[in-house]
């Protein structure tokens, strides 16, 4: 490879002035996207809140991504089967329809079952969750790439996709704030339900009951226990209710986002999930923060390609392969993880089985 | 961890005969793949439904079945055929089942794969002049050491930062995708080649030893698979690296050093995967196009639980998984089944696995273990460590 355009582009510019660039064109870029970079997040934002439900309480869950997968292909592929029977014009707001109800059901009740699974095989037969985690995310793939092979022979139309809410101009055109206004508002219902989501599990986890047990059960089972709280139902509930957002995660990629489904389209978010859980240190609010960030990073890969910057920073970026800024998230995820790991401190009880007292 | 991990001492009775001693050690994976087949078998059959307009014929699965394993075992070259498809899941087992005794889950083996084939591609490509005795070491050592850098990153991070492995193996593997294209359809691209593919390996690939494409990967898998075994049980290392698996705290206590175990362990164990990397692109492909890419890191996982990470099991579970890859293309012809049902089929005997004390509870296979199911290491270690602790 041919190195001197950047090593040209290095030398002719003060570096000062490479990091005004860079600022510029995130300013220039950034807020335009708001909304798309929502649209990243909430994948992300509604599987970290999967894992935090299910760590707070004790449980790892690294079958998310598994989980999501085989969602994001039932909402598909049940909006393909149920659309020929239902008619009639999709909703003004929203753009819902019977067939997008449908999908959207059965990909939750996908979730419930795989999510189930998870919790009977680590929380009663007390396996290895992560190797539980592991082998959902395999049969997920397996499965769905299976039924993927079968169905796509007869090459499918979808049920279509639940349209964004478009606020009106006079806000999103509002100089300063417009953006944040299309970013939260310029959105379909399961990014939008995401939001109240996460705001409901912050308030429900921290100042409800169900909530204290929840984390008392994920520190300290046994002394959970001898105040009279069930552990394992409670475990059972949280991973339950876990998945269930793990699902809508899952049906926002093919009924939200996409109307669409494609191997493996979930590309990593289970887990970049989990990172953005461990940097939010296991809380809802803090969860969406991260996932933002990480949904800004994907975003400003796809940018980079569309939208190139100019001037010497676009000289210098021009030479580096454009792969690099599809890692990008990726490779941010290790450096948070490695960075952030230390400082920020899991459940006490994170990941490990829980035996009743009386049982031996 | 909690006390029930530990196997229950045995009763005072008169020692088991042979035969009861190999059954209480296989009964359960045949028991395992035996209800697997039958899942499958139903899979088989609900798939048709799905298909419109496909005869509803209840024999289908024993057609796809029979072809199955005619494709695998049928004739002398569908034999080489499953031993070419099995020798990078040796190798990749290997990886995954070493980094188990030690207690880390290399889920990363996918990318270390890639790497590792990156790897001995660019040597092998800077060797193709050079006499094949020179040639194919050195190639194959060059995969070898670029597996085991992207066995090391995860496993220096565990060690300095306790960034856990299994979210950063499975982040390289993305990482290694795009580094993938990133050099196929750059500098090592042919020039003015229409499509990204880089320059052949030359003299540094492997001899044929076997058959029509039988390549000398299968028997350095064989190898392989002796030496860890060799490693793991005869050595002091392989000792420091069990007694790390099995419990950090009394290994550290003992004078080892548990974080540069993890570090040497995940090094070697992406170096052992990087082989597995080496062998499919010396001994098949020769080139690398940017779709460079195969299912083995996933196979490699579930080869390493079905055979517990014992060095020697891992062999013939790796023919298994091996066998219905090979056979898998036949099945395809034969009965219009796609190949990804043995995708299917692989995560059915993974889950009857995982849920395996319900079997032992039913065979009472002499094992009063009620605990996890899988490999011991794993369950002691990893059991207690969160994502991130």
């Amino acid at each position: 490879m041919d190195f001197t355009p950047l090593i040209n582009g290095l030398y002719g510019i003060p570096v000062l002035g490479l990091l005004f660039q860079v600022v510029g064109y995130l300013v220039e870029v950034l807020p335009p996207n708001s909304s798309s970079i929502m649209s990243q997040a909430t994948p992300l934002a509604l599987a970290a809140l999967c894992g935090v439900l299910c760590e707070r309480s004790g449980v790892v869950n690294i079958g998310i991504e598994g989980t999501m997968l085989a969602s994001a292909f039932t909402a598909w592929v049940v909006g393909v089967a149920v659309n020929p029977m239902f008619q009639g014009a999709p909703s003004d707001l929203f753009g819902i329809t019977i067939p997008l109800v449908i999908a959207l059901i059965a990909a939750l009740g996908v979730a419930l079952l795989i999510s189930a699974l998870h919790a009977w095989l680590s929380i009663s037969l007390r396996a290895d969750q992560i190797i539980s985690g592991t082998i959902i995310n395999i049969a997920a793939f397996g499965v769905t790439g299976y039924l993927d092979q079968l169905i796509s022979k007869t090459s499918p139309a979808g049920a279509g996709e639940f349209t964004r809410l478009t606020p009106p101009d006079a806000l999103t055109n509002l100089p300063g704030v417009g953006w944040i206004v299309s970013m939260f508002l310029n959105q379909g219902p399961i990014a939008m339900s995401a939001i109240v989501l996460i705001v409901g599990a912050q308030v429900w986890l921290f100042r409800s009951r169900w909530g204290l047990r929840t984390r008392a059960v994920g520190e300290h089972p046994r002394a959970a226990e001898t105040v009279g709280i069930d552990v394992i139902r409670l475990r059972y509930r949280n991973v339950m209710i876990g998945g269930l957002f793990a699902g809508l995660g899952g049906a926002f990629l093919s009924i939200e986002a996409t109307n669409s489904f494609q191997l493996g389209m979930t590309n990593g978010r289970g887990f970049i999930a989990l990172a953005a859980m461990i940097m939010g240190r296991w809380t809802p609010l803090g969860a969406f923060a991260s996932a933002i960030l990480f949904a800004t990073f994907l975003q400003l890969g796809q940018l980079i390609n569309i939208a190139p910057p100019g001037g010497d920073l676009g000289s210098v970026m021009s030479a580096i392969p454009a792969q690099l800024f599809d890692a990008l998230p990726y490779i941010l995820t290790i450096v948070i993880l490695a960075g952030v790991v230390g400082r920020s401190v899991p459940p006490a009880a994170d990941g490990q089985p829980y035996e009743r007292e009386s049982a031996t | 961890m909690s006390a029930s991990l530990v196997p229950a001492p045995t009763p005072a009775r008169r020692p088991p005969g042979l035969a009861s001693r190999v059954w209480s050690v296989s009964a359960v994976p045949l028991v395992v793949i035996v209800l697997s087949v039958l899942v499958g078998a139903a899979i088989i059959v609900f798939s048709e439904l799905l298909v419109p307009g496909h005869p509803f014929d209840l024999g289908l699965p024993l057609v796809a079945y029979s072809a199955l394993l005619s494709g695998a075992l049928g004739n002398p070259d569908a034999i080489v055929s499953t031993l070419v498809y099995s020798t990078p899941l040796v190798f990749g087992g290997l990886a995954v089942g070493f980094g188990f005794k030690a207690g880390l889950f290399n889920i990363g083996a996918q990318g270390q794969f890639l790497v590792g084939a990156l790897g001995a591609v660019m040597a092998g490509v800077a060797l193709a002049e050079v006499p094949a005795p020179i040639a194919i070491p050195l190639a194959t050592l060059a995969g070898f050491i670029a597996g085991g850098i992207w066995g090391f990153i995860p496993g220096f991070l565990k060690a300095v930062s306790g960034a856990h492995e299994v979210v950063s193996t499975i982040m390289l593997n993305y990482v290694a995708v795009q580094l993938l294209a990133a050099l196929v359809s750059g500098p090592l691209k042919v020039p003015r080649s229409p499509s990204p593919v880089t320059f052949d390996v030359g003299n540094a690939a492997f001899p044929i030893i076997l058959g029509r494409n039988g390549h000398l990967g299968i028997a350095l898998a064989l190898i392989a698979a002796i030496f860890v075994w060799w490693l793991l049980y005869r050595t002091t290392w392989g000792f420091e690296v069990r007694a790390v698996g099995a419990n950090p705290d009394a290994a550290r206590y003992a004078g080892m050093r548990p974080k540069l175990i993890t570090i040497a362990t995940m090094t070697f164990s992406g170096g052992l995967a990087g082989l597995a990397g080496t062998s499919v692109l010396l001994g098949v492909t020769h080139t690398m196009t940017s779709s460079f890419g195969t299912t083995v890191g996933f196979d490699s996982i579930a080869v390493a639980l079905l055979a517990r990470s014992n060095p020697l099991v891992i062999v013939p579970a790796a023919l298994l998984f091996g066998g219905m890859r090979a056979g898998a293309g036949l099945m395809q012809i034969k009965a219009q089944i796609p190949v990804e049902l043995v995708d299917v089929l692989q995560a059915t005997i993974l889950l009857f696995l995982v849920a395996s004390p319900v079997l032992r509870r039913v065979l009472r296979t002499g094992s009063r273990r009620d605990g996890p199911a899988d490999s011991d290491a794993v369950v002691a270690s990893l059991g207690g460590e969160a994502v991130a602790s």
